[in-house]
């Protein structure tokens, strides 16, 4: 199995791959290539041309930046599960980055790939959300900052244009509890129900697999807000979600799912 | 387009189409039929091996993607005839059955104990989470890769 | 007791040997098919329907004709011609049975998702399968029976040339009086419905076939994935129309098969008709996707079972009723596989009254065929799942109802009621040692103290015993089950005239280590190394007669050949030896490569110079032809009957519904054991194949007839990290009926499991009032039972 016929370019650097994508049809960027290439594997995905951003290591680093530690959107969810500062400063993140796929998916995943394809069943984009992180975007207009709660749209869709590019991941630094509940039935597979949750004074959840994108459980934060208990707070895990059903899961099931995990989420965070 | 690639130590200057998978670039283009081709959805593992030392499955990666980079595949694991530990082990503890997952087990294998080179049972299950077998029931390849983490560490000291 | 004979003053029966096969497997030495380079072939691709149920109207071949690469195209109508019979159906169970005709390609009627309408060749993979986009199809949807009840109301006919969905309805009934008078006076009746899902087997490589002419020569060699090369090539030699004696079948390296490769397939068929046909090489490996489509499916049954007992417990009659899903059409062996579990469903318990009927139904879906165990996981499920539902009604342990059951050790040989003779069998202490490795007490008491503190992670316990019947087998007994073949073995040992020895088996491992276990055999019986034999097999040019490999057959049958085979040899060496040391042949000993004579300790001859002696034929005795070889075909005289008991400690968490497997114990008896090492790889593969039915694994269908999971993303193959290490010890309890004493092992695992996990995750839900749960036990699926159980999911105090 293999893909249809394509161009292919390696960008220099993102000024050469933002100006390739603007003057291209239907161009992709590739990054790691394991959310596209499985899709074009398939034929459901057939873009004219790929744009190889892979070599570009100015966008692979992580960085403490004091209040926040700045992640370019070329790291490896591999490199994200072993930083020494991540797992000091933001260890929800390696962690997250720890049980993506496999450890071939995550020797060749990267965290700004994960983020663009914008999968509402994929973990680092709930885990960035729950984290309030803000992403740094490149296109032909210059930069600009987008919050993580803004830039999740639709389903497999963002804010990024099809000539912008995702540059770097800004991660604010947290002190406090965490938790990630990871529900699947394979070690490999993604979660049937994903549950981040971030206590830092206030406490943040955000679900994976729960809608189009990764949904902020905003019903659970405000009843933590207003003082309610985790038990009560969890039974609104699944407000305002419209969960997909699948082989795995109906709604129904991965609501009920949603709230037993926020409950050993928050009982583990908080 | 061309690409060169250093494989098991050589290098190789070939002309592919963009859209050449690495698993095919490596079996059909340079004739290393060791890596197998088990699934279409870079689930079973069998097509593991190693880009710059590290396990990737190879049939979710083009080929053009490793230009420059180096490879190694299981033929590049036994040297002078002696077979690698990890291959070793695998034969000492009956960790393969028809074979067909064994060349991924093994480069998934060597890059896992180069991460983690005094894994528990557990650390190994889970470290072969995207490594499929229908034969062994996993029994033995974990019995194996734990033997293998064993030896090599003796070797080391 | 068998005692098997041998030469060598120490046994090589018995060791742990490392495999012979294992450095070329390790190295990437080892060439499966799609590593065979074949200069000039033609890549073939299949375009398969989408619909499960359709007309073709029109294929129009034309533009893809025309893309680059593409050599031909055809549709099933252009290749109407080729044939020279249908694909073959070798198990025509009944005189009545309604099998229709069944093409490589279909030509008017699609009958599955995945029944391939036309083929494409090209110079190379890309363009063939680029080339598929390209055909024009046009077909007129047809409504697709896929319920097997559904299917056996006839609502919607299948084929309805056949008038029928029912291929065949095939019993087992020696005295029915018995049974309805055993059912009217039991103290205690159990009536349960299970469900046999459909399994993909799943083989992890996929299946490849390249076909090469010789056009000058009129020859032809075939290169398959295939488990049966034997039966492959006689059935390609009558579907095609190819001379048997001009066709030459390899196996090479084979990447696991489970059943899924003991068949006679469309590629194969069009592979070998289209290299006639243009006198070119034709070569195909098939996708994953395809895989799950094309390939055959395992189980696929409703099964009705009924047990009668008395005050105690002890069963007076078993009543089974089952539908067999046959999906689209007959496969080579499709109708048989329930009928290898249809007179097992008693288990191995001492039950007087049986009566067993199954109807076999088409289905708009791939069809079915021999899985790993094929009808005894079937049966084997069915009876131990009853069984806990007979404790459960006794009110005694589930430990305590097989006790009272069990066949007594001194009733061997059984005769049981459907009609078989169990050969041996000693059960209840592989369930004592099962309860007593597992701790079987002090997880009672665990699971106790888990239910009384309120915890929310049930613990469950499960048994299943088990008794099996493989090494197929007799051939008189297949042919009063209207198989169409023997079940012979066939052998042949040659000492070379350096005295290396070859065997030459009719068997065709893929992954079972015949090698490294057929050269013990006669390493153990000539007393020499195992690494001066050499194990030829799975090429008829090399080895001309076999059976290939399935149903757990080939060391209770083809290794008893072997055995056999050598015993002639050494018989024959033992003559010449005599005559060269002017003995006679009862004053020879023989041991550890060497003749010598009782009492004279000088008095020596070696098998090697035996070898050289009789291929120089020097000096050989009156009437006895040069060269050191014997070739034997093994007819066994009865099947086999492996058993053991299997326990399986799960937890189940009430919240989630996940099941985690937290150990697994068995004890299995499989008789002699030729090497302990491959014996326990292949009841640790078949527990993990047998725990992914009962958790993982499903072929879903939708009301359409899609298959939903054709891809290991969705078909939940599981790995390492979703399994604990196993716990194995044995009984040996040989076998009466082959010189080796052994039993066969290759589908014991997987038959013992499913019922083991399931039992347990019963057990664990018991709590909630919950007594079935049907497989796969999904974590959706234990929540929603635990739901409606109580509408609250909290449990019952």
């Amino acid at each position: 199995m293999f893909p249809a016929s394509f161009d292919y370019a390696k960008a220099r650097s993102v000024a050469d791959a933002v100006s390739i994508l603007s003057s291209v049809e239907d161009a992709k960027l590739l990054a790691g290539g394991h959310s596209l290439l499985p899709l074009m594997k398939l034929r459901l995905a057939s873009p004219s041309m790929l744009v190889d951003i892979g070599s570009l290591a100015e966008l692979s680093y992580i960085e403490d930046k004091g209040d926040y530690v700045a992640i370019g959107s070329m790291t490896r969810h591999h490199d994200i599960s072993w930083s020494r500062v991540l797992k000091s400063e933001i260890p929800l993140l390696p962690y997250v980055a720890s049980q993506v796929g496999d450890p071939q998916v995550r020797h060749r995943g990267t965290i700004g790939g994960s983020i663009s394809h914008g999968d509402g069943a994929s973990d680092l984009p709930a885990a960035v959300l729950a984290l309030d992180a803000k992403f740094v975007i490149v296109g032909p207009k210059g930069e600009r900052i987008v919050p993580a709660t803004e830039f999740f749209v639709g389903f497999l869709e963002t804010v990024l244009s099809p000539d912008e590019l995702l540059t770097e991941i800004r991660v604010p630094k947290f002190s406090g509890g965490w938790s990630f509940q990871k529900f699947n039935r394979r070690a490999q597979d993604w979660a049937i129900v994903g549950v981040a949750a971030v206590n830092d004074g206030g406490t943040r959840v955000s679900l994976v697999n729960m809608g189009p994108t990764p949904m902020r459980a905003r019903a659970v934060e405000e009843a933590l807000a207003d003082g309610a208990s985790i038990e009560a707070a969890s039974l609104k895990a699944s407000e305002g979600m419209d969960p997909p059903a699948d082989l795995n899961a109906s709604s129904q099931y991965r609501r009920h799912l949603a709230e037993v995990l926020v409950k050993r989420a928050l009982t583990e965070a908080v | 387009m061309q690409i060169t690639t250093v494989v098991n130590g050589k290098s190789f200057t070939k002309d592919v189409e963009p859209r050449t998978l690495l698993v095919h670039y490596v079996r059909d283009v340079l004739g290393l039929t060791g890596t197998n081709v088990g699934c279409d959805t870079s689930s079973c593992g069998a097509c593991t091996i190693l880009l710059n030392g590290e396990s990737v499955k190879s049939c979710t990666v083009l080929a053009v993607q490793a230009d420059g980079m180096e490879l190694t595949t299981i033929e590049g694991m036994a040297s002078d005839s002696a077979l690698h530990p990890i291959q070793k082990a695998f034969h000492e503890n009956h960790g393969l059955q028809c074979g067909y997952c064994t060349p991924g087990m093994i480069m998934a294998t060597a890059s896992f104990l180069k991460e983690n080179p005094m894994p528990t049972e557990a650390e190994v299950r889970e470290g072969l989470e995207g490594n499929l077998c229908r034969c062994t029931g996993y029994h033995n390849i974990v019995k194996s890769v734990l033997a293998a983490a064993e030896a090599m560490e003796g070797a080391v000291k | 007791m068998t005692v098997v004979e041998t030469g060598s003053s120490e046994r090589v029966i018995g060791k742990h040997l490392l495999r012979r096969e294992d450095p070329a497997l390790l190295t990437g030495e080892a060439k499966y098919v799609d590593d065979i380079w074949e200069q000039g072939a033609l890549y073939m691709a299949l375009l398969r329907s989408p619909l499960a149920h359709a007309k073709i109207v029109s294929v129009d071949v034309s533009e893809a004709k025309k893309m680059p690469g593409v050599i031909d195209v055809m549709s099933g109508r252009d290749l109407q011609g080729e044939w020279a019979a249908p694909m073959p159906c070798a198990w025509p169970v009944t005189q009545d049975m309604k099998n229709p005709p069944h093409y490589p390609l279909a030509t008017d009627i699609v009958h599955y998702v995945g029944d391939a309408v036309a083929v494409v060749l090209a110079s190379n993979k890309v363009s063939a399968v680029d080339a598929l986009a390209a055909i024009d199809v046009n077909y007129e949807a047809l409504p697709a029976v896929v319920d097997l009840e559904d299917a056996a109301s006839d609502r919607i006919l299948v084929h309805p040339s056949l008038g029928t969905n029912k291929s065949f309805v095939w019993k087992v009934e020696p005295d029915n009086d018995k049974v309805h008078e055993a059912f009217a006076s039991a103290a205690h009746v159990v009536k349960n419905r299970y469900v046999q899902q459909r399994l993909i087997p799943s083989a992890l490589e996929p299946r490849g076939v390249i076909a090469i002419p010789h056009p000058y020569g009129g020859e032809y060699t075939l290169f398959s994935s295939t488990q049966i090369p034997h039966i492959l090539k006689i059935m390609l030699s009558m579907t095609v129309g190819i001379s048997e004696a001009k066709l030459r079948v390899i196996a090479p390296a084979v990447g696991g098969a489970f059943g899924s490769k003991l068949n006679v397939y469309a590629e194969e068929v069009l592979a070998l008709t289209l290299a006639r046909k243009l006198g070119q090489p034709i070569r195909w490996t098939e996708e994953r996707s395809e895989n799950s489509l094309a390939t055959i499916h395992g189980r696929g049954q409703l099964q009705d079972i009924e047990l009668a007992a008395d005050e105690q417990g002890k069963i007076t009659a078993v009543r089974v009723n089952i539908i067999a899903d046959m999906g689209g059409y007959l496969q080579l062996l499709t109708p048989g596989v329930p009928l290898l579990g249809g007179f097992l469903y008693h288990g191995l318990y001492d039950v007087p009254a049986y009566s067993f009927s199954c109807t076999g139904v088409f289905t708009n879906k791939t069809p079915t065929d021999a899985y790993r165990g094929a009808g005894r996981p079937e049966a084997t499920y069915a009876i131990e799942r009853s069984m806990d539902a007979l404790a459960k009604k006794v009110g005694v342990d589930p430990a305590e109802i097989r006790r009272r059951n069990f066949i007594a050790p001194e009733k061997f040989p059984y005769s049981s009621a459907p009609g078989l003779i169990f050969d041996s069998g000693n059960y209840l202490p592989t369930l004592e040692m099962a309860l007593e490795k597992v701790g079987y007490e002090e997880l009672r008491k665990e699971q106790e103290r888990r239910r009384s503190g309120n915890s929310r992670k049930h613990l469950g316990v499960g048994i299943s015993s088990y008794v099996e019947m493989c090494g197929l087998a007799p051939s008189k007994v297949l042919g009063s089950l209207r198989y169409s073949a023997g079940g012979w073995e066939s052998a042949t040992v040659r000492i070379l005239p350096t005295s290396k020895v070859q065997v030459v088996t009719g068997t065709s491992p893929h992954g079972q280590g015949h090698e490294t276990s057929w050269s013990m055999i006669v390493a153990d019986r000539l007393g020499i190394s195992p690494d001066d034999i050499e194990v030829l097999h799975s090429d008829t040019a090399i080895a001309p007669y076999g059976l290939d490999t399935y149903g757990s057959r080939s060391l209770a049958v083809g290794g008893s050949a072997i055995y056999l085979a050598t015993e002639r040899v050494l018989d024959k060496a033992k003559l010449i030896a005599a005559h060269r040391l002017e003995v006679s042949v009862e004053d020879l000993q023989y041991k550890d490569g060497s003749f010598s004579v009782a009492g004279s300790p000088g008095k020596a001859f070696a098998l090697s110079s035996v070898a050289f002696e009789a291929f120089t034929a020097h000096d050989l005795p009156e009437g006895i032809e040069p060269n050191l070889e014997a070739t034997v075909s093994w007819d066994p005289p009865n099947f086999t009957f492996p058993f053991g008991t299997h326990v399986a400690v799960v937890e189940v968490d009430e919240e989630t519904g996940a099941t985690e497997l937290l150990r697994y114990v068995s004890v299995d008896d499989v008789g002699n054991q030729i090497n302990p090492m491959i014996v326990e790889g292949q009841i640790e593969g078949g527990i993990a194949q047998g725990v992914a039915q009962a958790l993982y694994e499903e072929a879903i269908y939708d009301e359409f007839g899609n298959l939903l999971d054709t891809t290991f993303l969705e078909y939940l193959l599981p790995s390492a990290a979703e399994f604990p290490s196993f716990e194995l010890a044995s009984t040996v309890t040989p076998s009466p009926t082959n010189p080796l004493g052994v039993k066969g092992v290759g589908e014991a695992g997987c038959i013992a499991s499913p019922p083991a996990v399931i039992n347990a995750v019963v057990d664990a839900l018991s709590v909630f009032g919950i007594d079935h749960i049907d497989m796969p036990a999904s974590p959706q699926k234990v929540w929603t039972a635990i739901m409606s159980s109580q509408g609250s999911g909290r449990k019952v105090e």
